[in-house]
């Protein structure tokens, strides 16, 4: 990335759409420094890398899984520091086969997030370094946060 | 000589909380390392799914002890940000008085807790006296010395009680002289400091990749703090700068720490000067939330938390997904300790200022 070059959300936006006119959608959502998009689950990684060499976003703030029970989704959360924006991109993938491409080959910081999600969710992140239970023990063989896993409604 | 493996914890004077540092040591020298968590994990996050938004607040003062009005403060904004409310011009006044007196409070928490790491007994002494003056100081505010279920959705709970201010000011003019008889026992012992200096050094670009925020990061040298970068509630009215060193060592980090609450005093007084002394402190929410998503972000004393809440038009949250700054300063871990000595470990970690309540969730 170039030293000292700021964009505004506008700029991004932009940016983005002409490189990737057809698998990322912007939300009509606007509010001062974040920006909403939708982006599909195999250009995910490139839309990742290309906002972090091209666009500044150097800092993945958090990597959060939903079960939508017809899909399950993953929404990240990237901010960037020079340009103070903050992108939410929201990847829909099918639940019966959830997978999805790591980011921590970008960002360092999506690890933990995504060992979470995979503890928490079962979605699979291809290319991650190690891809293990976090929080949980070892040995369950159940993904708690999704909606039909019944806690007994404590 | 054979490497070997070592459980740093579960219970061990170092970890400040239930958590375990896997070290692999050859001889002295630590190799690599691996922390466990998780044994703190209540499922928090699963547990809001079943709970109406405003029984979440105090569910989210206890994420971590030593701050949670900031927790409840960031839950609170961001179903504010979910649901569309704008927050009377008072009531942000009190929550940023309120965040920067529980930043003190934290930071005071944290020169406690490294006192005895290091071996500096008295700094842990005088390190909780004063922060019983902000614990009282809280408890005239809200009722409660800790677990403060002060933050409301839509501004605060109660206004400041008769003589707050006085009482305020007091304790900062108090606590400001204080602060230099903290530096003249930490900074001019040469114990401490060569137990600090030149330690663990981490580059600012490094530190961005990690995922690492806070003083942590600011002491490695990056120019950015939430409250100036991206700011929330009224701090861009506010008069003050960022604290950052340049140094990137763990010494640079207890120097940011130490200066934030200077600069936390400083903004606390400006507060003071521009909070209007009348108008509303609360506006009532609805009980059910729309359709759609809210996020917040903000500078906890640790780094940045965020709250993510999706509404599905019920009266509870689909789904609350939690961003804990130690959750990732804690995965960063392994690269502050390679190649450092045992000895050294726990003035690394005493730095980041562990807390396995919010990491943990």
């Amino acid at each position: 990335m170039e030293e000292n070059v700021t964009y505004t959300v506008e700029q991004v936006k932009s940016k983005i759409s002409e490189a990737f006119p057809a698998a990322v959608k912007f939300e009509s959502k606007a509010k001062p420094r974040r920006l909403f998009m939708t982006a599909d689950k195999g250009s995910l990684f490139n839309l990742c890398k290309f906002m972090k060499d091209q666009l500044g976003f150097d800092h993945c703030s958090l990597v959060s899984g939903v079960d939508r029970c017809d899909r399950m989704q993953v929404v990240y959360h990237i901010s960037s520091f020079s340009n103070n924006i903050t992108a939410e991109i929201v990847v829909d993938i099918p639940r019966d086969n959830p997978e999805i491409d790591a980011i921590t080959p970008l960002w360092e910081g999506a690890n933990w997030h995504e060992r979470e999600t995979y503890d928490m969710f079962g979605i699979i992140f291809k290319g991650h370094p190690k891809l293990e239970r976090l929080l949980l023990p070892a040995d369950y063989t159940f993904f708690p946060m999704r909606k039909d896993c019944d806690t007994g409604r404590h | 000589m054979a490497e070997m493996w070592i459980n740093m914890g579960p219970q061990h004077p170092m970890t400040h909380g239930l958590w375990n540092m896997r070290i692999k040591v050859d001889g002295e020298t630590i190799t690599d390392a691996e922390p466990v968590i998780g044994y703190l994990h209540r499922g928090w996050e699963k547990m809001t799914e079943d709970r109406r938004y405003p029984q979440i607040i105090p569910m989210s003062d206890r994420l971590c002890y030593g701050s949670s009005f900031t927790w409840s403060h960031v839950y609170c904004m961001a179903v504010e940000d979910l649901m569309g409310i704008e927050v009377p011009e008072k009531a942000k006044y009190i929550r940023a008085m309120s965040d920067e007196l529980q930043r003190i409070g934290n930071h005071l928490m944290w020169l406690a807790a490294i006192g005895p790491d290091l071996g500096n007994l008295t700094i842990f002494l005088y390190a909780l006296r004063e922060r019983e003056m902000f614990l009282d100081l809280f408890q005239s505010l809200c009722g409660a010395r800790m677990t403060y279920n002060y933050c409301r959705i839509g501004g605060v709970r109660n206004d400041a009680p008769p003589n707050w201010d006085r009482d305020l000011v007091r304790t900062l003019d108090y606590f400001e002289k204080r602060m230099n008889e903290y530096e003249e026992l930490v900074d001019r012992n040469k114990v401490f400091r060569m137990r600090m200096e030149d330690l663990a050094p981490l580059s600012g670009k490094d530190a961005v990749n990690l995922g690492i925020t806070g003083p942590t990061l600011r002491g490695s040298g990056v120019k950015y703090d939430i409250r100036q970068n991206d700011p929330y509630e009224i701090y861009d009215e506010l008069d003050w700068h960022m604290c950052t060193a340049d140094e990137g060592d763990t010494y640079a980090r207890y120097r940011v720490r130490m200066d934030e609450m200077r600069m936390s005093v400083q903004i606390v007084r400006d507060i003071l000067k521009k909070m209007p002394k009348t108008g509303p402190i609360r506006v009532k929410p609805p009980r059910n939330a729309p359709v759609g998503t809210g996020m917040a972000r903000m500078e906890d004393p640790r780094g940045e938390s965020l709250m993510y809440v999706i509404g599905d038009g019920t009266d509870k949250p689909y789904r609350l997904s939690v961003r804990s700054p130690l959750f990732v300063i804690l995965s960063a871990s392994p690269v502050l300790l390679r190649g450092n000595k045992i000895a050294d470990l726990p003035s690394i970690l005493g730095m980041i200022d562990v807390c396995m309540g919010e990491t943990d969730r």
